[in-house]
């Protein structure tokens, strides 16, 4: 356990550094990283601060919040399944930003975007635990998902289309798919606070979460407030996913495959899942973004592509395992 | 000073009244046996006594604070929920939440306690086993010494011995009667009213609704009372061996 | 009595461009509203799209006030009797196959690629419309104009840059308005002859003395947010270029003469600039 944890820990800043040399532009790895510190680079040190800084360090805090948050909701449902992006809060987040770049409320507020997607997200969460809360088998999770995501997604697709605007409604990629492509550091700022909001939240559920392994009367009677846990887990969901996704779209799969993997490291404990998928998720969106940079280095390729591609066979194994479990 | 004071308590659910006007008190050194039939609320009864669910009435142990209570009782509900695939250890280990601030290695007396529950549960082979992947006895052993491992004075437990195997069934009883002579007590409902006859020290009867008899086994198990709960006729002895009990044909 | 009219109208008509031509032509395109707005005879075209009344796409905007408009739509433009429809290649295939169905002569329009392009749509659409003197007389002025526009390359390296980080080569028509204004156009320096997306990255490494783009739509997009970022905020601050491209750019039209002459114009003051400096 500590061990996996070192080791994570060590490879995000590897990975860290490793994103932050690659691009279109063909630089040497140490020209473009000190051109991070030294202005005498001219347009490079600029490149490097503007786009590739804010990049990396967007990889890393989406990462590290969207794997949180899968580990979190599997945790208080029970459900290997549970992940923001494949039971609709993603595409409810997606739905708030696009409602709020498309009335202006984006413009008008400096926060608008990120509060948007937080409340769309907040709808999400809420759906979610009212349709399939912890009694609610993986099937009606599933099927809770699909609904919320058909909705959230046509109604992204409404507003898109309503748009005066005639960019807009090309715009649904991107928010299904998500990219961290050519953000400032401007975007950063916009979603740290509310990454590390919901992370800090979440990051102190462990204990609860730990309990209602034995199921919510056990849970309960360990001393847990449930009904606390539960406004934590959606307001911290929320805030992670919210930010996040108003920044990047909505990036699928993270927060399945990132605590799968690294469940059984941590014996299945739901505390200790929290802080290494948090790094873990680091990880593989660190991963992701490198990959989609090495695939096609000078268009957009979307991160959803790359994480669901990794992601989709994993979650048709979890399906068939869960199958049988039922069967 | 009892470890639990139950007056008046009532519940319905969906308008239909699932348990009347109950009252008792279980002492230090009790081991209860809740007997009834299926249906007859013993579940509620349980769970409206920790506070788990909507009831009116009084209960010594809803009164408390979630934190208190939770160092006041051990509950083993019926659903043997284990959502992961925790080594029976770190299973075992959750009991201490109540007691430990949170996260990080357990301190050793509260390790010592984990030992003591495995032990007392015959689980020293299974510790390292994931037991989400145990076989339903096993797990349900594991899952009573989670309860022990919370070290309260009082321990309740929603059918713990069903499931098990007959070596297990009489292993966990003379747990709990053990708890009993060592000043703790215990809330156990049960349908097996043969082990209930040999180990416990109290029985408490309930059937429509409200309780049918509350005190020594011998007082409970007579073929009046059965008859009326059950609807069964009984063969009880007091034997060399102990007293034997075995429910015969249905009246 | 109506057709008597028409056949006065004809005969008038083609006793001015020496054939007669239709008399009822719905456009349904922006760049043939235009070309079609400036050669048509009177009453000869009864609508234009919608898009022509946009002053954001639509360099005539308000001529465009004049005309009925359409959507594009098969059904709307069926009613409005036409005896011709011309449609651009990147109109619904659907439409003008379900209109040539119904028995409407359907002419498609190339958008204009190129400079070249614009006298050879002229000469097109006047054919189309039956006014071949018209359409003779607009080449020649356009030709005239181009010529008095011409500029000594002083190669300024400028870049067009737009929502979703497209750039537009040497092979389109806004880079050849661009090139006709006497800057270099940084896209053939990064191997982009044709329009595609170019990584942010890259046109920052490239550092254009200018950056052209447009102005983002009221309602925003995502689309548009690079053009806030602060890289490409810092490159059309430069020389202000930021909203630059408008309606002018769009079409083949001799409209682009204005953002050529206007682009001539930054060229001038971008060099009095950089001499001022050195």
């Amino acid at each position: 356990m500590t061990k996996l944890m070192t080791g994570l820990s060590l490879v995000v800043p590897v990975l860290f550094l490793l994103s932050l040399t690659l691009g279109p532009a063909e630089v040497s790895a140490g020209d473009s990283l000190a051109a991070l510190f030294s202005d005498d680079y001219g347009p490079l040190s600029l490149v490097m601060r503007e786009i590739r800084l804010p990049r990396s360090v967007l990889a890393v805090l989406i990462g590290a919040g969207l794997g949180l948050a899968g580990a979190a909701m599997q945790g208080y449902l029970r459900n290997p399944l549970a992940e923001p992006g494949l039971i609709g809060v993603s595409s409810s987040a997606a739905l708030g930003a696009v409602f709020a770049i498309n009335t202006g409320l984006a413009t008008g507020m400096a926060l608008g975007l990120p509060i948007a997607a937080l409340a769309g997200a907040l709808i999400g969460v809420g759906l979610v635990l009212l349709l399939a809360g912890p009694q609610g088998g993986s099937i009606t999770l599933i099927l809770a998902g699909i609904a919320i995501s058909a909705m959230a997604g046509a109604l992204t697709s409404l507003v898109l289309n309503l748009s005066p605007n005639p960019f807009a409604a090309n715009e649904i990629v991107f928010w299904m798919m998500g990219s961290l492509a050519d953000r400032s550091m401007l975007h950063v700022w916009l979603v740290l606070p509310f990454v590390a909001v919901g992370a800090v939240i979440l990051l102190r559920l462990g204990r609860g979460l730990d309990a209602l392994t034995l199921g919510e009367d056990a849970a309960q009677s360990m001393g847990v407030n449930l009904n606390r846990l539960r406004l934590m887990l959606v307001f911290g969901t929320a805030s992670v996913v919210g930010g996040a996704t108003a920044i990047a779209g909505a990036i699928g799969f993270i927060g399945l495959v990132v605590p799968h993997i690294l469940r059984p490291f941590v014996h299945g404990q739901p505390s200790r899942l929290l802080w290494v998928s948090a790094l873990g998720g680091a990880v593989m969106l660190q991963l992701a973004d490198i990959a989609v940079r090495v695939i096609l280095p000078t268009r957009d390729l979307k991160l959803g592509v790359v994480t669901a591609l990794v992601g989709a066979p994993l979650f048709l194994h979890l399906i068939y395992k869960t199958r049988k479990g039922q069967g | 000073m009892s470890v639990l004071r139950v007056a008046n308590l009532c519940v319905v659910r969906r308008n239909r009244p699932v348990l009347r006007d109950v009252s008792f008190e279980i002492n230090p050194g009790e081991f209860v046996g809740l007997l009834g039939p299926n249906g007859a609320g013993k579940t509620s009864l349980m769970r409206a006594a920790l506070g788990l669910m909507e009831a009116q009435g009084q209960s010594s142990l809803a009164n408390l604070t979630a934190a208190d209570r939770a160092r006041a009782v051990a509950w083993m509900p019926q659903s043997r929920e284990i959502a992961w695939p925790v080594p029976v250890e770190r299973l075992v280990a959750l009991g201490r939440i109540p007691h430990l601030p949170g996260g990080g290695r357990l301190p050793p007396k509260d390790q010592e306690i984990v030992e003591r529950a495995l032990a007392r549960m015959d689980l020293g082979a299974l510790r390292s086993r994931a037991a989400s992947r145990l076989s339903g006895g096993e797990q349900a052993r594991a899952l009573i010494a989670r309860a022990l491992a919370q070290d309260t004075p009082f321990l309740m437990a929603d059918e713990p011995a069903a499931g098990l195997d007959p070596a297990h069934q009489i292993g966990t009883m003379q747990m709990f009667a053990a708890l009993a002579r060592e000043g703790r007590s215990a809330f156990v409902s049960l349908h097996d009213l043969g082990l209930a006859a040999r180990h416990c020290t109290r029985l408490i009867l309930l059937a429509d609704g409200g309780v049918l008899a509350d005190g020594p086994p011998d007082a409970v198990l007579t073929p009046d009372l059965m008859a009326r709960a059950f609807g069964i006729s009984v063969w009880h002895e007091h034997t060399a061996a102990g007293p034997v009990f075995q429910p015969l044909e249905v009246l | 009595m109506r057709v008597w009219r028409c056949i006065l109208f004809a005969a008038l008509l083609g006793a001015t461009s020496g054939q007669a031509g239709p008399t009822r032509v719905v456009s349904m395109n922006l760049c043939t509203d235009q070309l079609a707005m400036m050669l048509a005879a009177p009453g000869q075209l009864a609508s234009v799209s919608y898009i022509a009344r946009d002053r954001r796409a639509s360099a005539m905007a308000d001529d465009a006030m004049a005309y009925p408009i359409n959507h594009g739509r098969a059904e709307e433009i069926y009613l409005l009797k036409p005896d011709l429809v011309i449609a651009g290649s990147f109109s619904t295939r659907a439409t003008t196959d379900m209109l040539r169905r119904l028995g409407v002569p359907v002419v498609v329009f190339e958008p204009g690629y190129a400079l070249d392009d614009v006298p050879a749509r002229i000469l097109q659409m006047g054919e189309a419309l039956g006014r071949q003197q018209a359409a003779r007389a607009l080449v020649a002025e356009f030709e005239t104009r181009m010529a008095s526009l011409a500029t000594q390359p002083t190669r300024r390296r400028a870049a067009l840059y737009s929502a979703n980080g497209y750039t537009s080569g040497q092979n389109s028509l806004a880079g050849q308005i661009l090139e006709a204004a006497g800057f270099a156009n940084i896209a053939a320096e990064l191997g982009y002859s044709h329009s595609g997306v170019l990584p942010l990255e890259l046109l920052a490494m490239a550092d254009p003395d200018v950056v052209i783009s447009s102005r983002p739509y009221a309602r925003a997009s995502r689309s548009e947010e690079i053009l806030a970022h602060p890289i490409v905020r810092d490159l059309t601050a430069r020389q202000n270029t930021g909203e630059m491209r408008d309606a002018d750019w769009v079409c083949g039209t001799p409209h682009i003469l204005r953002a050529i002459a206007k682009l001539q114009h930054l060229h001038i003051g971008a060099q009095a600039l950089s001499e001022g400096i050195q």
